[in-house]
C-alpha cells in the first residue's frame, strides 16, 4: 500500500462569469418563448391550483380518524359502578384489603361493553388503604373516602403514565415517567415533579351488599391535560 | 492474456460503450482524500445505516405490524396464554422461534444506537473544527435534518414492539401532541384514529419508520456524499497544506482498502455486541397496557435529554376561559428543542454574519483557535448532558442513593448555571492554549535539561520545534484579522450593535507569532 501523499488542486466552485449570464438570459429566453409572463389567467390558475394542493391535506388527512367530542372528559364511572379487582375481574369489598394495601381497579362495564386498552387508559384506579386518622382532607374529600379506603385515577395528570409506584412509608404515589409525586393523604396533591395537577379522585362507598363502588363520576377530566380542558373546578 | 482480463475487459467495455464511466472512473480512482482519524466518524454514520437497512429487511419479513389482539402460545412460557397485540407477538416470535431472529433484532437496535452516536460524534467533529463554513453550509443543514429524522426513527422503530416500555413512551408522544394548544386533541385523534392506544398507530408508524423515513435518509445521505465528493474533503491545516489544494491518499488502493475494511470493523463490533450484550429483553416487561408500568422507564440515550427536559420541568399550566395549557409539557417537550434545532440549522449563517467573512474555508480550524465557536460548543453539550443525567435521575437515584428530588434540583439550577460557567472556562482554556502555541513557537519545547551557568544562574534549555510544526502553529487567520473593523454602517441599529458586540468578542485572541515576533525575539537573545 503506497504511504506517500499526494495533492490535487481545488477546482473553483463557482461558475464562470459568462456561464452565470448565458444562464439567465437562456432561462429569461427560454421562459419568454412561452409566453406565460404575459398571460396572467394562465399564471392565476396555477398559482391557485398548487395552493389548493397544498391544502389538500386538510381534506385528505379528515379520515385519519373520528373528532374528539367530549372523549377526553369522560371516564366509565358512574354513580354505583362497582369496583373489580384487575385483573382478576372480581367485585372487591372494604375487609379485602388491609391497612397500607394498594389495589388496581377497573369499573364494572355494562353488560355488552367491551373492556378495551383506550378503556383501561381512562379508567384504570388506584386503591389505597391507610388508617383514616393518617388523611388530611377537606370533610367533603373526607367523605369520599370509606374506612380508611381512597381512589384516585391512575393516569398522570402530566402525561398519562400509569403512577403506579405507592411508597407504604411516606403515602406517596410517585410516577416513573417523570418522578412526578402526590400525597395520598392530602387527596393526591403534587408535592414534587412536573404535573400541575392532583390525581383526580373518585368518590367511593359501599352498596347493598357491601361491595365498593363509586358515589359518582370523576368530577374532573382525567389525564394529561388537553386545550379544551375547562380547569375552573381543579 | 489471460481469460479472466479478457472477461474483465470485456465487460469494462460493454459498460464504457453505454455509459461512458472509463472518463469518470479515470479521474475519480485517483481523487485525493485526506487523512484524519475524525474523518471516520461519518463513515461509521454511513455504515451503520447500511446495517440498519439489513437487519431491518430480515426483521420485516416476520414483523406484524398490528395492533389486533392475540393470545400468545409460542416458546416463552413465562407469557404463554398472555393477550397481547400481534406485534408484540411476533415480535416475540422473532426474537424466540426465528433462526437468527435475536441476533438480527439486537443487532438492529445496536446499529441505531451506533448510528445516533456516529452522527453526534461527526457533529461534534465537523462544529468544532468549522467545516460546516462555506461552501459546506448546504451538508450542515442535511446533516442537522438527518440528525433530527435519525431521532425520530429511532423513538419509531423501538415503539414497534409494543411492549410496556415502548408503549409508554408512546404514551407520552400522545400526551405532548394533545398539549398543543387548540389544535391539541385532534391531532391526536387523527394520529392514534382515534382514542388513544387504538389500533391504527403501530400500522402507520411502521410505513414511516420502513418505508418513508429510511427513504428520506437514502435521498439525504446521497446528497450529502455528492457534495463531500464534489466539493473535496476539508483538511486539517499543515505544510503545504493550503485552500487551494487537498492533500492525502488516493481513492485507489488506499481509501477502496481503508473504507472497505473499516466497513467490516463496524459490521464486526456491531455484530459482537448484538451477540454478546443483551439490548432492550421485550420479553420481560409484557405487552403494554395503559394501566401497567415498569419502574426505571428509560428511553433511548438520543431521547434521553429529551426526557430529563420534561422531568426537570417546573409543573406550570395557565387555566383561563376554559381552556388549558401545559407550559410543563410545551417549553420541554417542542419549544425548547424546536429552539436548539433551529440555533444549530442557523449556526454556519449567524457566525458568518457575526464575522462578516463570506470567503471558502477548506482548512479546518483547531478549535482552540475559535475559541468562542469552541466555547459555545461544549456550553451546548454541558446542558445536553445535564439534561441526558437527568433523564436517568431515577437510574442514577437508586444506584448512588441519592434523593430524586436532589438529583431533580440540581438539574433545574445547574441547566441554567453550568452552561455560561463552561462557556467561561472553555474560552479561557482556548485562549491559554493560544499562549501556550505561541511560547512554543518563539521560545521552543521545554526539554527539561537545567544548566547551571557560570555565574550560578540555572537555566531550562528550550529547544526549537520543527518548521514545520511552527507553520502548523501559525498558519491560522485570527478571526480579529478578518473584515474587522466592521464597516461604521454595519453596527447602527440594534441589530447592528448587537453584531458589533459579538463581533468584538469573537476578535479576542492571543496574537499569533509573525515572522517579525520571531526575529525581534532572535535579535534580542543574540
Amino acid at each position: 500500500m503506497p504511504d506517500q501523499e499526494i495533492i490535487a488542486e481545488r477546482h473553483e466552485l463557482r461558475s464562470e462569469e459568462i456561464d452565470r449570464d448565458d444562464l439567465v438570459s437562456t432561462f429569461k429566453e427560454r421562459a419568454e418563448t412561452t409566453g406565460l409572463g404575459r398571460r396572467s389567467l394562465i399564471k392565476r390558475t396555477l398559482g391557485v391550483a398548487l395552493g389548493l394542493v397544498g391544502l389538500s391535506p386538510l381534506l385528505l388527512l379528515r379520515d385519519s380518524g373520528p373528532l374528539p367530542k367530549k372523549y377526553f372528559d369522560t371516564t366509565n364511572w358512574s354513580k354505583g359502578t362497582r369496583l373489580l379487582l384487575d385483573p382478576a375481574g372480581t367485585p372487591i369489598k372494604a375487609s379485602d384489603l388491609e391497612v397500607g394495601a394498594v389495589a388496581q381497579i377497573l369499573p364494572e362495564l355494562p353488560t355488552g361493553t367491551e373492556r378495551t386498552l383506550e378503556n383501561t387508559g381512562k379508567d384504570a384506579v388506584l386503591l389505597i388503604r391507610l388508617r383514616p386518622e393518617d388523611f388530611n382532607l377537606d370533610p367533603q374529600r373526607l367523605s369520599w373516602t370509606y374506612q380508611g379506603i381512597i381512589a384516585f385515577s391512575k393516569i398522570c395528570t402530566h402525561m398519562g403514565c400509569a403512577v403506579a409506584l405507592y411508597e407504604q412509608q411516606t403515602h406517596h404515589l410517585l410516577c416513573p415517567c417523570h418522578q412526578s409525586t402526590f400525597d395520598v393523604t392530602r387527596a393526591a396533591k403534587v408535592i414534587f415533579g412536573p404535573a400541575a395537577r392532583p390525581l383526580p379522585q373518585l368518590a367511593i362507598t359501599v352498596d347493598a351488599d357491601g361491595y365498593l363502588v363509586a358515589q359518582q363520576p370523576f368530577t374532573v377530566p382525567i389525564g394529561p391535560s388537553f386545550w379544551e380542558r375547562n380547569s375552573s373546578n381543579g | 492474456m489471460k481469460t479472466s482480463q479478457k472477461v474483465a475487459g470485456a465487460t469494462a467495455n460493454y459498460v464504457d460503450e453505454r455509459t461512458g464511466a472509463a472518463k469518470w472512473l479515470k479521474k475519480n480512482l485517483t481523487k485525493v482524500f485526506p487523512d484524519h482519524w475524525s474523518f471516520m466518524l461519518g463513515e461509521i454514520c454511513l455504515y451503520s445505516f447500511i446495517i440498519l437497512l439489513l437487519t431491518g429487511t430480515f426483521l420485516t419479513f416476520w414483523f406484524d405490524p398490528s395492533q389486533r389482539e392475540v393470545i400468545y402460545n409460542g416458546s416463552y412460557l413465562p407469557l404463554s396464554g398472555v393477550h397481547m397485540s400481534a406485534a408484540y407477538d411476533s415480535t416475540l416470535h422473532i426474537s424466540f422461534d426465528v433462526r437468527g431472529g435475536l441476533l438480527m433484532r439486537q443487532i438492529h437496535h445496536w446499529a441505531a444506537l451506533i448510528f445516533m452516536s456516529a452522527i453526534v460524534a461527526h457533529l461534534f467533529r465537523v462544529f468544532f473544527t468549522g467545516a460546516y463554513r462555506k461552501p459546506r453550509e448546504f451538508n450542515w443543514l442535511i446533516g442537522v435534518g438527518l440528525l433530527t429524522f435519525g431521532i425520530v426513527e429511532g423513538f419509531l422503530g423501538y415503539s414497534l414492539p409494543d411492549d410496556l416500555l415502548s408503549g409508554t413512551g408512546i404514551r407520552i408522544a400522545e400526551a405532548i401532541l394533545q398539549a398543543i394548544p387548540v389544535l391539541g386533541s385532534y391531532l391526536a385523534f387523527f394520529a392514534f384514529g382515534g382514542p388513544f392506544p387504538g389500533t391504527a398507530f403501530i400500522p402507520r408508524i411502521f410505513i414511516v419508520h420502513v418505508l418513508l423515513l429510511p427513504g428520506l435518509f437514502l435521498a439525504l445521505i446521497t446528497v450529502h456524499l455528492m457534495l463531500v465528493w464534489y466539493q473535496k474533503h476539508t483538511q486539517y491545516p499543515g505544510p503545504g497544506r493550503t485552500e487551494k489544494n487537498v492533500v492525502g491518499y488516493p481513492l485507489m488502493p488506499v481509501y477502496m482498502a481503508k473504507a472497505g475494511g473499516f466497513f467490516f470493523v463496524v459490521f464486526g463490533v456491531t455484530a459482537f455486541l448484538g451477540a454478546v450484550a443483551s439490548i432492550n429483553p421485550i420479553w420481560l416487561v409484557g405487552p403494554y397496557t395503559p394501566g401497567q408500568i415498569s419502574a426505571g422507564s428509560q428511553p433511548d440515550w438520543y431521547m434521553g435529554w429529551l426526557d430529563g427536559l420534561v422531568r426537570a420541568a417546573p409543573p406550570l399550566e395557565t387555566h383561563a376561559f376554559g381552556h388549558t395549557i401545559s407550559w410543563n409539557i410545551l417549553i420541554p417537550g417542542l419549544i425548547l428543542p424546536g429552539i436548539l434545532f433551529t440555533g444549530m440549522a442557523l449556526y454556519p449563517f449567524i457566525e458568518s454574519w457575526i464575522t462578516g467573512d463570506k470567503r471558502e474555508h477548506h482548512l479546518l480550524d483547531r478549535p482552540r483557535n475559535a475559541p468562542n465557536r469552541t466555547a459555545l460548543g461544549v456550553m451546548s453539550i454541558t446542558f445536553i448532558l445535564i439534561t441526558l443525567a437527568n433523564g436517568g435521575n431515577d437510574i442514577i437515584a437508586t444506584h448512588f442513593h441519592l434523593t430524586i428530588n436532589g438529583i431533580m434540583w440540581f438539574t433545574r439550577i445547574s441547566l441554567f448555571v453550568l452552561p455560561p460557567i463552561s462557556f467561561v472556562i472553555t474560552k479561557r482554556i482556548c485562549l491559554s492554549l493560544q499562549r501556550a502555541d505561541r511560547d512554543l513557537v518563539l521560545h521552543g519545547r521545554e526539554t527539561g535539561q537545567l544548566v547551571m551557568m557560570p555565574n550560578g544562574e540555572m537555566l531550562e534549555v528550550h529547544e526549537p520545534i520543527s518548521d514545520a510544526k511552527k507553520w502548523t502553529l501559525t498558519q491560522h487567520q485570527q478571526p480579529g484579522a478578518l473584515p474587522a473593523p466592521l464597516p461604521a454602517s454595519a453596527t447602527v441599529g440594534l441589530k447592528g450593535k448587537l453584531r458589533a458586540r459579538l463581533n468584538r468578542a469573537n476578535a479576542t485572541q492571543v496574537p499569533a507569532p509573525t515572522l517579525t515576533d520571531l526575529k525581534e525575539l532572535g535579535d534580542a537573545h543574540h
